[in-house]
């Protein structure tokens, strides 16, 4: 199966259109406008490791001022609580903020399953 | 101690520093909706645009100085390429993204510590310029010396590319660092920054760099350039050209 | 060290994990027992009644103004008409770029260099923030980026006209986002929050692209005669293909009825290419410039401009990929990425090697 790429950081995402084709894991971008005000969620970039996330979402989203801190997170390192508009259909990724893209990769060791 | 400059050599330099940030500001500006992913396209604009800020300043301090009322466009736009005192290093041809990160590497690395002087400049339109591109150039140099050790500590495919692109860029790197005898006067006024104190830290920083990179520093001796003196290679033509046709088309006009 | 933690595998799903009593109780009740189902959305696999009531609900939720998450229940329709649309958009940001980067290297001030420059990055910008809202749906840009390229997506299709002179970037903002304007203050209350949150960030920075355009206009308009001629030359050009762009008749949409109803599509087109007109007929006049259409006047009983039949045949020429640069446009993404892979896979090489975060042991 063609491999996203992903080091493991990020999603394990959908089939690539490519073998090796890879647009770099998905990263969560939080702002805080200023000392004192809580981080707040300012939305997503694309990095291969921390340093270039970092600079990726100063970048997008602290390059017209008004940010003075930034955290960033591999998406899929944030669990979040379940949607109470989730459905009946129990994702099993469900603690995950986003949808699980339709064809997910599993690790060798689990192909038994 | 401090002797006044004459003002036609303040002029030169502020239109030398001028000129290096314009020329490197348009080449990088050339990979806008090319560059290799979404995120590096925002991040070179970023430099990009940081650069034809700083340069916009210098120019207009430049040609203030001068007293011949030309503006910062009647310099950008109506200068001949002969008329230009940019060093050959940021005016060659991007290249690839190796040969434009080592370029940009190499020159960022320069100017964070010149600007880091010129902070202390006894001209104080130099300092300010300088204060706040040295904010700029501090996040400039983390961006390339990351990209680097990326590029350099990357794939085979990177490592040879980087390598490549060093092996063109080295010997223009010292031309940063003669200093002739405007730079001498300026720095003897306290304006102007002392190349030959910048020169070993900006090779510490740059060995270190490369060194971790896994890159072989080349042993060539200097390129032949005399940029601040107008003569430059044959790249900066094509690219005024490009870059002046509008402008040179409606003289006179207002954009 | 194994990873499962971030793959999807089957869990085990304990009794007391009922999402109903994670926070209070929701104004509307999705009334469903705990069963657990370890594959991923294959909505097909339920029974009819299950999914009758679960639509019903979510139009409910919709009709009373609610916005949806990403984790919500959703038909599969909205969910790949909505991948659709904001990929489109996100595509046609993109894309966009091209024409006007075009004039960088030429912009004839320092000024207008740095003016364009931050634009055409805005332009990057906001693709970005859409194309992250649209990975919330379950797609990965990869994905999305070989859909574009393969020619298998869709893009706006005024990207598709060349610029040919500096007035075309005047035109250009102050025609092409003008319309796009008139469209996305609307989409900023769409039902889907990740789009909607993408729209407000685009329409604060959005404002000066208009500007800026009208500016450039504006002053070429009153400039020399040659600069005059060049700024009309760019809207005798640009004004059909602006008024295409806000898309066919509403006659010719099919999309358009359920897209409202969803509340992400807010207006129809021909509301939105009215207004469009009403707006920029006073501002041509204002600059002295004319519109090339000679039925436009202003109609006193409807309060609004008549205007003359567009030609559709061209339209939907360009949209089939007949337009006039519909090839170098996808040629110049199409290298862009094809030049970048190398780099793109060293950022990995690089990480892999150096990363303290547990890497993947799947290749």
């Amino acid at each position: 199966m063609a491999s996203s790429a992903s080091v493991g950081v990020g999603y394990e995402t959908s089939e690539s259109p490519d073998k090796g084709e890879t647009q770099w894991p998905l990263w969560e971008v939080f702002t805080q406008k200023d000392g004192g005000a809580p981080h707040e969620h300012a939305g997503s970039v694309h990095a291969p490791d921390a340093e270039i996330a970092l600079q990726n979402a100063r970048d997008v989203y602290g390059r017209r001022g008004g940010v003075v801190s930034l955290w960033v997170v591999p998406s899929n390192f944030i669990t979040a609580s379940p949607s109470d508009q989730a459905g009946p259909f129990f994702d099993p990724g469900a603690e995950k903020i986003y949808r699980h893209p339709q064809f997910y990769k599993i690790p060798r060791g689990l192909k038994g399953f | 101690m401090q002797s006044a400059p004459a003002a036609s050599s303040v002029s030169q330099y502020a239109m030398r520093l001028g000129d290096d940030r314009l020329v490197l500001g348009h080449r990088l500006s050339e990979w806008c909706g090319h560059g290799p992913i979404l995120e590096e396209d925002i991040a070179l604009a970023n430099i990009a645009l940081d650069l034809i800020g700083q340069a916009t300043l210098f120019l207009k301090l430049a040609g203030e100085t001068e007293g011949k009322g030309r503006s910062e466009d009647d310099l950008a736009y109506f200068r001949e390429a002969v008329e230009y005192r940019n060093i050959h290093l940021v005016e060659l041809p991007k290249g690839d993204y190796a040969f434009t990160i080592v370029r940009q590497f190499l020159f960022d690395v320069f100017s964070y510590h010149l600007l880091e002087q010129l902070m202390k400049s006894a001209n104080a339109e130099i300092a300010g310029i300088a204060a706040k591109g040295f904010k700029e150039v501090r996040y400039h140099v983390r961006h390339s010396s990351e990209w680097v050790l990326r590029l350099g500590d990357g794939t085979a495919e990177s490592h040879s590319r980087a390598q490549k692109a060093l092996d063109e860029l080295w010997r223009f790197s010292s031309e940063m660092f003669e200093a002739d005898s405007i730079d001498r006067e300026m720095a003897a006024a306290g304006i102007g920054a002392d190349l030959d104190a910048l020169k070993p830290k900006w090779e510490t920083v740059v060995r270190d760099v490369l060194t971790r990179a896994t890159l072989t520093i080349p042993d060539d001796p200097p390129a032949m350039t005399r940029g601040r003196k107008g003569s430059h290679t044959e790249a900066l033509g094509h690219m005024l050209s490009e870059m002046q046709i509008v402008a040179r088309s409606h003289p006179g006009a207002g954009w | 060290m194994a990873d499962t933690e971030l793959v999807a595998t089957v869990k085990f799903t304990p009794p007391w994990d009922d999402v109903a009593n994670f926070f209070p109780p929701p104004r509307i009740r999705l009334e469903y027992g705990p069963e657990a189902r370890t594959d991923c959305v294959n909505q097909q696999k339920t029974d009819n009644s299950e999914t009758e009531a679960l639509n019903a609900a979510f139009e409910a939720r919709i009709a009373a103004g609610e916005t949806i998450e990403p984790k919500d229940w959703m038909p599969d329709r909205y969910r790949t008409q909505l991948i659709r649309m904001m990929s489109q958009h996100a595509h046609s940001e993109i894309v966009g770029m091209l024409p006007e980067g075009n004039w960088i290297t030429r912009a004839p001030s320092l000024k207008r260099k740095m003016v364009l420059l931050a634009k055409v990055q805005d332009e990057a910008g906001h693709g970005l923030y859409i194309y992250c809202g649209t990975e919330t749906l379950g797609v990965d840009r990869a994905e999305l980026v070989d859909q574009l390229l393969t020619g298998k997506a869709k893009y706006s299709s005024i990207f598709n006209y060349p610029t040919l002179s500096w007035a075309d970037m005047g035109v250009i903002g102050w025609f092409v986002d003008g319309a796009a304007i008139v469209n996305q203050t609307v989409l900023a209350k769409a039902s889907y929050g990740p789009y909607a949150r993408a729209m407000i960030r685009i329409c604060k920075e959005e404002n000066f692209h208009k500007k800026q355009g009208y500016e450039i206009i504006a002053t070429l308009a009153k400039g020399t005669p040659e600069q005059k001629a060049m700024a009309q030359d760019a809207v005798n050009r640009w004004w059909w293909p602006s008024l295409m762009m806000l898309g066919p008749s509403d006659t010719d949409s099919p999309n358009t009825a359920e897209l409202m109803r969803w509340r992400v599509k807010r207006k129809t087109n021909d509301e939105l290419r009215q207004r469009f007109i009403d707006l920029t007929v006073p501002q041509a006049e204002a600059v002295g410039l004319t519109l090339p259409d000679p039925e436009l006047r202003y109609n006193p009983d409807t309060q609004h401009y008549d205007f003359g039949p567009i030609d559709w045949d061209e339209f939907w020429q360009v949209v089939k990929g007949n337009g006039p640069c519909n090839r170098e446009r996808l040629q110049a993404r199409r290298d862009a990425h094809e030049n970048g892979r190398w780099v793109r896979e060293a950022a990995e090489a690089y990480a892999a090697k150096h990363s303290s975060i547990p890497q993947s042991s799947a290749a």
